[in-house]
């Protein structure tokens, strides 16, 4: 018994230590990435902005940093546009690129800092805004070797981003160093007809998102045997499960019609046979009193 | 209560599970759905009228088929679709009993039964270089020799047995830098000539019976030819210099080369065209084009040239026909204003001919392009020839005696685009006869049916009052129907040709040779590109036909100019043509029409401009109202780009054209190249109607569709990858998809399958798209689905939201919402490979959805999108099962029954269209290829209507029985109560 129990308690014991184990990982892991800021957390390194109005909320993917990946820093410029005009120098976003053991390379921890609109941008951020024109901002498609291929474009109609000031969100989708695209818009509703709306504060409130490929929900494999079943021939099978009532309704409907008929047949019949009982006792009465009566009923 | 839902609910469950199978029985076959078999334009003809019962010609076409087809009717024998990559280079008859074919570029021979055409042997040939492919079989009526059969291809000579297939011997030529354009055979030696670079003509000689190199010779000319040497005897060549104003005549005789010159000035007076040597193989004869004008000329035995007549109008030359031991003729077709003649001289004997007849052709089938002669006796035992002609449209006549003996519409076998018309409303007291003959016609008709009833009609005038009846039955009429399932399909073929066919029989309704698609001078190569509905009048609007509009283009290259037309729907006639001073790169119609419901069209060129279609002003008025709601995407496939665009402001040119439009880039979207490349992109189908925006779920909970018109998927491969299946491992294989919005560029779902590589067939509709690829570490197919739900909508699910007016679902919608997207996906296995993937439209949506799958066999199968739902699970609850949600599988069924196409094949199958019938529960179905195949289905069965087979009849009777019943019960109680009262 007691053997039994100190079992008990070194099972016990173990299970402890082996759900706690993980756990102290994470704990590390977490401390590792405190190395480089919280997410979220307004970041030490940032470059001072010149104006520092623009608040940035960073949302990074969190990844585990096996022990082997290294990484580096890396900036990037975002460029904006005012209609048709020239593009021109708006923002820095910055990240740390990793590299794995296997020669694969991925971003994370973004963070982005927005020049904050000089005077003649803001004019021209109001003529935007009068003629319903589109605000375009762009991005190198390669962070290593900007701008790579061609330039990621975006664009948005200038109405859509005032708020209680400007906000924009933007949605960064990447493969290792290349950024494919950018979802570029206002956080929330751009509700059709755009009323024109000037912005109360001149400030830039940026939401930025890295968004890396999903991988496809692998195809089930069962075993052979369900193969073999193919799926109609089980559906084919089911009907065999059904209750009785869903077999044989298509007798039962009749028969219950039948009977309820009869029920009510036989509901109506004392009526009528105790209304014939009743009229058949005078009847003989009247079988005696026919000819006396027969005068009076034929008048 | 509870038991009694359940009960009901498994019985309705019951009911949609036996939908899941519907199919047709035997003797169902016809009724709604037709089949026609097409071979395509034919590039080869062989005949075989000697010694046979039934005669035949062996042709070979373009689409890649080698057919038998009756010289009698026209009606194929036996027809074999080679796959696409598979280009027949020759067709043959050997030993008198096979066909021979020489495919893929000279790589494949094989062998058919000339009669029943199985394949009797295959020969698989080898070779190192790309070259021209040449079928050299003798001509020996001796069928029991074994005659070597010679074929050149990959750059290697190769003898086979004409009798099972076998390579004797074979002399490989690819080192010798030589290009192989004759081989001559004689009993012992075997000479094989050509061209080494421009000016070096190389003979060699080659022995017969072992493949052995004997001696080779060649004579280098001063000068450069044109490369292209015609055969004009055993032993003698011509060919045209460099600047093609010198015919050489190259005699190699005795395996001496010799060589004469002489220019084409000598010939002929007016020599400024650029001339070209017909490749019309004539004996000791050739013809040489300059403008229009054909030179006869004759090669005598020294080499001399003798120029023998000139032909103006010359449409098509004959190869030469042996008639006798010494007597060779051949023909031509020569253009008499408004009249065609049709000409066959003898080579020997040029002043006289031996036929010379007049014939009258629809000038809608255009120029006479390849004509190929046979002779028969006649019954005064002179000599007689039929010809068969291929005409501009691809069409193919038999003439003989001067008059068409049968024509086969083969251009139907390349269909481009198909779109549908309404047919005409019925107009009230004007009988339908009327509209469509006039008064004799109707009479004619009715005698031919009274001979039929009272059985004095032969066996034509039988088939002329089937033909009648067919006409007059309710499934072929010429008018609109109640249910929407009479339609004309229209379709444009890639010889610039439009048919419109009639959904009940599909008979030829009209067809018209667009003008502006003839070949001429300024359009050489004229290919049809796109059709489209331009005006569809309003169903109030009767008098007014609807039209179409036709793109075409001169060309296979995109700058090539183009012409567009317009079409009237109901009569082919040809409304206006124009040639488009700009090139079309992409058609646009715009949800937008004017007064005269003409809709608007944006042609977009290569030169980033923008054009709108009709060019009027209210159209300019239209659109500058919608101007800053015009937005559109371009893929550039080869950069792996996708961009999107909207109109910015009138074109700045020295002519002000203010139908013309810049536009701008508001987005792209840029690939990685060295993983990434584009392989397939899918839209909704712009007309396509969305019956419900929400689906309840099992749990009563609501989700909404993500429906939005501006939707792309887009499929990627890696570029290791985007081959043939077998070139790749799966760890270099990915394939990654995309869902994205066309307006803002967004990404709003992007998912990658590892190891999965292409071809990727895919159809988006509603909120689901379904794709199907090879899954390499599976070595199997799949098809997968992805179904896009909106999450800001998700809230709106309290009843009370929705009695207050709290709800947002009325709000408009714009692209510049922050979309909330969610998706399901999964995969399941398949057993076929696929060649095109479409679903079922109805007229409201409503019925539900099924997947028509145009598999590797040429069929068309019908899979319900419920085996494609995301939610399938492996044990679903009975909720679930109650809402029709079928048991997870990790392959999709193929039920045997479920082949739309039955038993038939639609060969060569390249594209399948659904329309809407005006009943909800049936969608037309339209399959193209090689053949056409047309029916309805009825996804859901016919819920909404009685079936064919429906007894009225007995209906009535029921209701008169059950009337005269109670008129009798009736009676018989009243007098029984009668009788009650006077007891």
């Amino acid at each position: 018994m007691t053997l039994l129990r100190s079992i008990l308690t070194v099972t016990l014991l173990l299970t402890f230590f082996f759900t706690l184990s993980p756990a102290f990982q994470s704990d590390e892991l977490l401390l590792d990435d405190e190395e480089f800021g919280l997410e979220g957390g307004r970041p030490q390194t940032r470059p001072s902005s010149p104006n520092t109005a623009a608040t940035t909320t960073t949302t990074t993917t969190r990844k585990r940093i096996p022990d082997s990946a290294s990484d580096s820093k890396i900036q990037f410029t975002l460029e904006h546009a005012f209609g048709d005009s020239d593009f021109s120098e708006a923002g820095n976003f910055s990240a740390r690129l990793k590299t794995w053991s296997h020669g694969a390379q991925t971003l994370t921890k973004l963070r982005f800092s927005r020049d904050a609109f000089t005077e003649d941008e803001k004019n021209k951020f109001q003529e935007l805004l009068k003629r319903d024109d589109f605000y375009r901002i762009r991005l190198p498609s390669n962070v290593l070797s900007p701008p790579g291929r061609d330039y990621i474009v975006s664009s948005v109609k200038a109405r859509c981003l005032p708020g209680d000031g400007l906000e924009e969100h933007f949605v960064i989708h990447t493969e290792s160093v290349n950024i494919l695209a950018v979802n570029y818009g206002a956080p929330g509703a751009c509700p059709f007809p755009r009323q024109l709306k000037l912005p109360a504060k001149w400030s830039f409130k940026s939401h930025t998102l890295l968004k890396n490929t999903e991988q496809a929900p692998r195809t089930p494999i069962f075993t052979e045997e369900l193969i073999g079943g193919e799926g109609i021939e089980g559906e084919l099978v089911q009907p065999i499960e059904r209750s009785f009532w869903a077999k044989y309704w298509m007798y039962m409907i009749p028969l219950g019609l039948i009977v309820m008929n009869a029920v009510t047949q036989a509901a109506n019949m004392p009526e009528e046979q105790a209304g014939g009982q009743a009229g058949a006792p005078p009847q003989q009465g009247t079988a005696v009193q026919r000819g006396t009566n027969s005068g009076v009923r034929r008048r | 209560m509870a038991m009694a839902i359940r009960v009901f609910l498994s019985f309705l469950l019951f009911l949609s599970l036996t939908n899941l199978a519907s199919s047709l029985y035997e003797d169902q076959v016809g009724l709604m759905d037709w089949h026609q078999q097409y071979i395509g334009k034919v590039k080869h003809a062989v005949f075989h009228t000697q010694k046979t019962g039934r005669k035949r010609v062996l042709v070979s076409t373009e689409e890649n088929v080698v057919a038998s087809l009756d010289l009698r009717h026209g009606e194929i024998f036996w027809r074999h679709v080679l796959g696409t990559n598979d280009v027949v280079d020759g067709i043959d008859i050997a030993l008198g009993k096979y066909v021979i074919t020489l495919s893929s570029d000279g790589s494949i021979l094989r062998a058919w039964n000339l009669p029943d055409g199985q394949m009797v042997w295959e020969s698989s040939l080898q070779g190192s270089k790309e070259s021209k492919s040449i079928l050299n079989i003798p001509k020996n009526l001796k069928a029991d020799k074994d005659d070597l059969i010679l074929v050149f291809g990959k750059g290697c000579l190769h003898a086979i047995s004409g009798i099972d297939g076998e390579v004797l011997w074979r002399k490989d030529f690819a080192s010798e830098s030589i290009e192989v354009s004759h081989i001559i055979q004689s009993p012992e030696v075997i000479y094989v000539a050509g061209f080494v670079g421009s000016s070096k003509f190389y003979v060699y000689e080659v022995n017969a019976k072992s493949g052995e190199l004997l001696k080779n010779n060649h004579v280098a000319l001063p000068f450069a030819t044109s490369g292209e040497s015609l055969s004009v005897s055993g032993d003698k060549f011509v060919v045209l210099d460099d600047v093609r104003s010198k015919i050489v005549t190259i005699d190699i005789n005795n395996g001496n080369i010799n060589y004469n010159q002489k220019q084409v000035s000598d010939l002929i007076k007016d020599s400024s065209g650029q001339a070209v040597i017909l490749p019309s193989k004539l004996p000791g004869l050739f013809a040489l084009k300059i403008n229009s004008q054909v030179l006869l000329i004759k090669v005598t035995n020294e080499g001399e040239l003798v120029a023998l007549d000139q032909i103006d109008n010359t449409a098509a030359f004959s190869n030469a026909l042996s008639i006798s031991e010494d007597q060779h003729v051949f023909a031509f077709v020569q253009y008499e204003d408004n009249k065609i003649q049709l000409s066959v001289k003898d080579v020997n004997d040029w002043n006289g001919a031996l036929l010379k007849e007049n014939l009258v052709i629809d000038h809608q089938r255009g120029n006479i392009e390849k004509i190929f002669i046979n002779n028969y006796v006649r019954t005064d035992r002179s000599h007689g020839f039929r010809a068969l002609m291929v005409m501009e449209d691809h069409s193919l006549l038999l003439v003989q005696q001067g008059e068409i003996v049968w024509s086969r519409e083969d251009g139907l076998a390349s269909v481009v685009d198909v779109t549908t018309s309404e047919l005409p409303v019925e107009k009230e007291g004007v009988s339908v006869a009327k509209v469509e003959q006039n008064l004799f016609e109707w009479l004619k008709g009715h005698v031919l049916k009274l001979k039929g009833t009272l059985m004095i009609a032969s066996a034509e005038e039988k088939i002329a009052i089937q033909k009648l009846r067919l006409r007059s039955s309710e499934k072929s009429k010429m008018t609109r129907d109640h249910n929407g399932f009479r339609k004309l399909l229209i379709v444009l073929t890639r010889a610039g040709k439009v048919f419109a066919l009639h959904t009940g029989d599909g008979r030829i309704v009209w067809s018209t040779t667009l003008h502006a698609l003839r070949k001429s001078e300024d359009c050489e190569h004229p290919v049809g590109l796109n059709i489209y509905q331009w005006q569809v009048p309003h169903h109030h609007a009767l008098d007014e036909n609807p039209s179409l509009l036709v793109i075409g283009r001169c060309g296979p290259s995109v700058t090539a100019p183009t012409v567009i037309s317009f079409l009237d729907a109901y009569t082919g006639k040809e409304l206006n043509s124009l040639s488009l001073a700009h090139t079309v790169a992409r058609v646009i119609p715009l949800p937008y029409t004017d007064s005269t419901e003409q809709r608007l069209h944006l042609i977009i060129d290569v030169n980033k401009h923008a054009y709108l279609y009709p060019r009027t002003p209210e159209a300019i008025e239209i659109l500058k109202r919608e101007f800053s709601n015009i937005y559109w995407y371009s893929v550039e496939t080869d950069n792996g780009v996708i961009r999107g665009h909207a109109l910015k402001s009138n074109c700045i040119h020295e002519i002000v054209d203010e139908y013309c439009f810049v536009f701008r880039d508001l987005w792209s979207i840029v690939f990685p190249s060295e993983s990434e490349k584009i392989i397939a992109t899918v839209t909704r189908k712009s007309n396509e109607v969305v019956h419900t925006q929400a689906k309840v779920m099992t749990d009563h909970d609501v989700m909404y569709k993500y429906i939005s018109k501006n939707i792309l998927f887009v499929a990627n491969a890696a570029p290791k990858a985007s081959g043939e299946i077998g070139t790749a491992t799966p760890e270099e294989a990915t394939l990654v998809i995309y869902i994205i919005d066309t307006v803002t560029g967004r990404i709003l779902h992007r998912m990658t399958h590892h190891g999965c590589q292409g071809p990727v067939h895919a159809v988006f509709s509603e909120n689901w798209v379904v794709y199907h690829y090879f899954n390499l570490r599976a070595h199997r197919h799949e098809m997968s689905v992805i179904e896009v739900y909106d999450q800001s909508r998700a809230d709106n699910k309290d009843i009370w939201k929705f009695v207050l007016g709290k709800h947002n679902l009325t709000s408009p919608i714009s692209s510049y919402y922050r979309p909330e997207i969610s998706a399901k996906s999964q995969s399941y296995f398949f057993t076929h490979s696929v060649k095109a993937i479409e679903v079922t439209s109805t007229a409201k949506g409503i019925t539900s959805k099924q997947l028509l799958i145009g598999t590797i066999g040429d069929q068309v199968l019908a899979l319900d999108k419920r085996f494609l739902d995301p939610r399938r699970t492996l044990n679903p609850s009975q909720a679930e099962k109650e809402e029709g949600i079928i048991p997870l599988t990790d392959s999709l069924p193929i039920i045997s029954q479920s082949y739309i196409t039955h038993s038939l094949k639609v060969e060569g199958l390249r594209g399948i269209v659904t329309v809407p019938a005006k009943l909800e529960s049936t969608s037309l179905v339209f399959a193209y290829g090689v053949d056409l195949f047309f029916t309805q289905i009825a996804p859901s069965r016919t819920y909404d209507s009685l079936t064919e087979d429906f007894s009225y009849a007995l209906l009535l009777l029921t209701i008169v029985a059950l009337v005269a019943a109670l008129f009798v019960t009736y009676v018989l109680s009243e007098r029984k109560d009668l009788e009650e009262k006077w007891r």
